[in-house]
Formats: C-alpha cells, sequence, structure tokens
C-alpha cells in the first residue's frame, strides 16, 4: 500500500530510541522565542512542583529537603502580615504563615489539575470526535447534539453547582472540568477526521480488510495527533484558570492549598489593599504557568497549521 | 437543504437543547446536599413544622412529579420563592439579570471594538514590531484568569491612585433612579462600571483580536485588495473600509461563545468588584442552600448561552451566501 503513510511511531521504532524521539519533537521550537520561553518557564514549574516538599526515603535514611522553606500549613512561623524580608521573603499570611512556602506548595495543585483534567478531557474528546466523524449517521447525530448540549451549560457556573454537590475536593474539581472541557477537542478533532476520511490510505486500508479499530486508532488517530496535543495544551491553559476561579471563589480543596485559594484567602482576610505581597505572588504564578502553555501551543499550532508560519 | 429547512431543523434543535439543559438543571440540583429547610433549622423550627414545609415546597411528591411541576412553573416564568430572601425568586433576579446584562455587555463591546481595531491593524502591519508585541500582550492578557485582573486594576485605580469607587454599583445613599436611563446613565453608576467592565473587557479580548489578525491576513491576499491599491486609494481607507469589513463575519460565531466566557466570567468578576449582578447572587445562594434562586440563576445563565449560540448560528447563515446548510 504505497498510499499509506507511516505513523510518527512507526517512526520511532526505526529511528530508534525515546530520546531522538523527543528530540525530534523539540526541534519545532528551534527559532521560536515565545515558544522557548514558554517551555522554560513550564519546565521550572514542573521542577519546582515535584521538589516543592522534602522526601524522605526510609531505607536509607536520607531526606531530600524541600524547596519550601516552612510547612506552607504551619502558623505562626513569623509576625502577622510581616512584610517580605529576609527570613521570610515573600512575607507572612495574617496567620503567620510563610507565603514563599504556600506558593511553592501550590504549584503542585496546578500541575495536577492541569496535566490531569487536560488529559481526561482530550481523552475523551478525541475518542468522541473520531468516532463521530468515523461513523457517521445516527453515531454522529447524537454523539454532536450532546456536544451542542454541552456547548450549552455555562462553564464555570456548572462546576460551582456540580462541586458543591459532590463536595471540595480535587478529583471532584477536575471531574467538573473534565465534563465541560473535552467539547472543544471534540468538535475540531471530528472536522479533522471528516477531512481524513475520504483519503486514499483510509480506503487502502478498508480494502484489504481491517477492523474499524485499527483503521481508527492505528491509521486515522497518528495523523490528528497533533491537533490533539494543540488542544491538550489549551487545556491545560483552560484548566488551570478553572481551578483558581473556583479556589477564588472559596470552592476549592480545602486540603490542598492551591494558588488561587490563597488569594480567596487574602480576600477573606480583609488584607488585600496592604498585604501585597500575598496577593501578587499567586496572581503572577497563575499568569506565568497559564502563560507559558499558551506560547508552548502558538508553537504547535504553527506546526499544526503551516500556513500561520510567517512566509 | 434550503435556508427554510435550516432554520426549522435549528429551531427544533434549540428545543432539545433547552431540555437537555433543563433535566441537567433539575437533576444536578435534587443532588444537592442539606435539605432546604436546613436553613430554617435554626430559627427554632419543630419537626411537625419541617416535615409541613417540605410538604409545602412539593418536596415529598416523587420525583417524577417534582420534575413536571418545576417544568410548569419554568414555563409560566415562576422561579418558585428564595429561602433566603422570602421573596420570589424572579423579582430578585431579574434586577441582578439586568444588572449582569449591563455590566458583561459593556465589557464584550469593548473587548470587541479593541479587540477588531487591533487585530486589523496587525493583520495589516504583518512581521511588524507592533504585531510580535501585540500578540504577546494579547497572550498575556488571555492567560490573567478575570479575578487576577480584577485584582490588579484595583489595586493600581483604587488602592493606589485612588481614581474609582472600590466597589459596587452606585454610592451608598445615592439617588436610586426610577427608569432605565437613570438606573444605568449616571456618572456615579459609570465610575461604578468602568473598572469591572475594563476587567471583562481585557480577559475576553484575545478572541477577537487573534481572530481578526488571523482572517484579515487571508482577505489581504485577495485580488480585490490589491485592486483597491492599485487604484490610488489611501492606506487607511483601504485598511478600514474593504479590508477589515470582510474580515469582521468570523467573529460573529465566536460571539456566542465570547457570550458563553462572559456569563461565566460574571461570577467571578462580579464576586471581585462587589457587583450586584446575577453571579455574585448564585455563588451565595448555592453557598446557602437558597436552592430556587441557585437554579434561576444557573438557568437564565445557560439560556442567555444557548439562545445566543442559535442567534449566531442563524447570523452566519444570513450574512454569508456562500454557506452551505449541512
Amino acid at each position: 500500500m504505497s498510499t499509506e503513510r507511516t505513523s510518527p511511531t512507526d517512526r520511532t521504532e526505526t529511528d530508534g530510541g525515546t530520546l531522538e524521539f523527543i528530540r525530534s519533537k523539540l526541534e519545532i521550537f528551534e527559532g521560536d522565542r515565545l515558544g522557548q520561553i514558554g517551555l522554560g518557564i513550564l519546565c521550572s514549574f514542573i521542577l519546582i512542583g515535584i521538589f516543592a516538599r522534602p522526601y524522605t526515603i526510609d531505607f536509607l535514611n536520607l531526606t531530600i529537603p524541600g524547596l519550601a522553606p516552612h510547612d506552607p500549613a504551619e502558623r505562626a512561623v513569623g509576625g502577622r502580615l510581616e512584610s517580605p524580608s529576609g527570613a521570610h521573603p515573600l512575607g507572612t499570611t495574617h496567620m503567620g504563615r510563610d507565603v514563599l512556602s504556600q506558593l511553592i506548595a501550590g504549584t503542585r495543585v496546578t500541575l495536577i489539575v492541569g496535566s490531569l483534567a487536560a488529559f481526561m478531557a482530550v481523552f475523551i474528546g478525541t475518542n468522541v470526535g473520531l468516532i463521530s466523524a468515523y461513523f457517521g449517521g445516527w453515531v454522529d447525530d447524537v454523539l454532536m447534539r450532546i456536544t451542542d448540549i454541552v456547548y450549552g451549560v455555562p462553564f464555570l457556573p456548572f462546576a460551582i453547582v456540580l462541586v458543591a454537590i459532590l463536595g471540595s475536593s480535587i478529583v471532584n474539581i477536575i471531574v467538573a472540568i473534565v465534563l465541560i472541557l473535552w467539547r472543544s477537542t471534540a468538535r475540531v478533532i471530528r472536522a479533522q477526521v471528516l477531512s481524513h476520511k475520504q483519503r486514499p490510505y483510509v480506503e487502502s486500508a478498508q480494502a484489504i480488510g481491517a477492523s474499524h479499530t485499527r483503521i481508527m486508532y492505528r491509521h486515522i488517530l497518528p495523523n490528528v495527533l497533533p491537533l490533539t496535543f494543540l488542544y491538550a495544551a489549551f487545556a491545560v491553559a483552560w484548566a488551570v484558570i478553572a481551578e483558581a476561579s473556583l479556589s477564588f471563589l472559596g470552592f476549592g480543596d480545602p486540603n490542598m492549598l492551591s494558588w488561587g485559594e490563597m488569594i480567596y484567602n487574602v480576600y477573606t482576610a480583609n488584607a488585600i489593599r496592604e498585604a501585597w505581597w500575598w496577593v501578587f505572588p499567586p496572581g503572577i504564578c497563575i499568569m506565568l504557568f497559564v502563560m507559558s502553555v499558551f506560547f508552548i501551543g502558538r508553537t504547535l499550532e504553527k506546526e499544526v497549521n503551516p500556513e500561520l508560519q510567517h512566509q | 437543504m434550503g435556508l427554510r429547512a435550516y432554520v426549522v431543523r435549528r429551531v427544533l434543535q434549540l428545543i432539545v437543547t433547552f431540555w437537555a439543559f433543563f433535566t441537567i438543571l433539575f437533576v444536578l440540583f435534587r443532588m444537592m446536599p442539606g435539605d432546604p429547610t436546613s436553613m430554617f433549622i435554626m430559627d427554632g423550627m419543630t419537626p411537625e413544622q419541617r416535615e409541613q414545609r417540605i410538604a409545602e415546597l412539593g418536596l415529598n411528591e416523587p420525583l417524577h412529579v417534582q420534575y413536571v411541576e418545576y417544568a410548569r412553573q419554568l414555563l409560566r416564568g415562576d422561579f418558585g420563592q428564595s429561602f433566603i430572601y422570602r421573596d420570589p425568586v424572579i423579582d430578585i433576579i431579574a434586577v441582578r439579570f439586568m444588572n449582569t446584562i449591563v455590566l458583561m455587555g459593556t465589557a464584550l463591546l469593548f473587548a470587541y471594538l479593541i479587540g477588531i481595531t487591533f487585530g486589523a491593524i496587525m493583520g495589516w502591519w504583518r512581521d511588524s514590531r507592533f504585531e510580535r508585541g501585540g500578540i504577546i500582550v494579547t497572550l498575556v492578557a488571555r492567560s490573567s484568569p478575570e479575578f487576577w485582573v480584577g485584582i490588579v486594576l484595583l489595586s493600581v485605580f483604587v488602592f493606589w491612585l485612588g481614581w474609582f469607587p472600590s466597589s459596587g454599583m452606585r454610592t451608598t445613599g445615592g439617588e436610586l433612579g426610577g427608569n432605565f436611563a437613570a438606573r444605568y446613565g449616571s456618572v456615579d453608576f459609570l465610575r461604578h462600571l468602568f473598572l469591572p467592565a475594563l476587567t471583562g473587557a481585557i480577559a475576553y479580548l484575545a478572541t477577537p483580536t487573534l481572530l481578526m489578525r488571523s482572517t484579515m491576513l487571508d482577505v489581504l491576499n485577495a485580488d480585490f485588495i490589491e485592486i483597491k491599491k492599485a487604484e490610488g486609494l489611501p492606506e487607511r481607507t483601504v485598511l478600514f473600509k474593504h479590508a477589515a469589513r470582510n474580515s469582521v463575519l468570523p467573529l460573529v460565531t465566536v460571539m456566542a461563545i465570547a457570550t458563553g466566557s462572559a456569563m461565566g466570567g460574571s461570577v467571578v468578576i462580579e464576586t471581585v468588584f462587589n457587583w450586584p449582578g446575577m453571579g455574585r447572587e448564585m455563588v451565595n445562594a448555592v453557598n446557602n442552600n437558597d436552592y430556587p434562586l441557585a437554579m434561576a440563576a444557573f438557568f437564565l445563565m445557560g439560556s442567555v448561552v444557548i439562545i445566543m449560540n442559535f442567534v449566531a448560528d442563524l447570523a452566519y447563515v444570513y450574512l454569508d451566501p456562500r454557506v452551505e446548510y449541512e
């Protein structure tokens, strides 16, 4: 079958090595300043998130120190509402907690919500889009009407109600986000698959008697995968913004302090006017994190849609 | 399929969507923890009184009866009675709804005006320093959650410079005008409106700007632009009268999506600025287990989004004769 394209996965197997694969993927960032900046910021946040709190390896009797200088929940490590000083580089909260430690620990929540919610949303969205477009007919009709209905549900209000029902935990927040977020991926992937369905490589696969699942996941999916990655990047951004907004409104997980929740605490402590060191760092972190994902998304977008590239 | 058939199909779809949305709403709120009488127990309600209250609210009926009854009430525009305010929900929500529409409408108007102008210029001066800077500014604006933009504006313009009032919709004790113009036209009101509306405008600016820029790039490649340039028309005329006007169309479709995010955004922006709108009322209602009020707010927000989706679809086929009805 000469018309059949080799999928990206096939290519890696022949070229050998995961490292080589990653390197070939990173090539798209070459000469793209914004993309590189985004990648740099995102990697820093991931490292901070991983090493936020100390790890203890029992059998080696070893403790890897965490980046956070204090326990973020410990009260009165400093005075109340202290402005930044050597001991507390970002000052303290109204309970005397260390802001910098809270900020570092909060990175984790953002990373967890961003990655899990985006993965699940894109997983559902891609499957819905793929199945819908591939089978067409009533399957397409049903799935797309469901997508339309989800488009009619306002995102944040729905998340608020669902979290109020299920309880404020990080799992429920992720579920609430995923239930809405898959819709855009589904529509875009469907449109893309519709155009791929007509191409010769799908026909030839059908002619040699490949099963539906095989054609869908082995032949078509690799071709729409770049678009999936792009929407995953957007999904990370929207998920993080949604979590921050939910937490800011007081619906965050009380056991996992996130950046949005920090700002909620400033608000409820009525300290927003004086404690700039408590308000600004979490906000800037949210902004930087989302920005880094959008910058990376822009680079992916050029890859997906070469017309955008500057001629 | 002709235009008429398309419209009929789209109307049927609208009805199905509304029904599905209503069902989601009903199921969600029946799952809510804490029963509605829990707020009254503090008032020293005896178990008998409580039973009676539950019966009054119709909450002891089988679910399908409640479902039909609630649907019937909604069709009559009756949202029940608020548990907290003890007033009909419709009276409370109608005013809040108007406040939200005025706020978010202004925000979207600003977002579109700035976005269209900015995006058109960015497309026109492609590859310039202005374009590159513009894209970064747009992406930064898009990366900031609404509450964060609000807090920054609040810190700078209220706490630091002191130019604007910090919260609410009008100065307390201010004149409450009777008619629309007096309510929403006074200088005091506009001073209160400015920052929250600007917050929304910044948050929603990115989509129209980036879309306008990319359609401009398409349109600028078209032959008629070359012809207009060859006719010797001034650059500004070609840019705004010919290129920009032909690029505005796709913005109609994202208008619906923008309205959707604006409805969600109203929840956050109204909380930051203490704006007495539907979004803030909904958060309070959810926190207080005031179901009828929360449901009504949620229903109205969803309705706005669904209707805007509908209008955008119809506007698109009406405005662009090339569109085929699928």
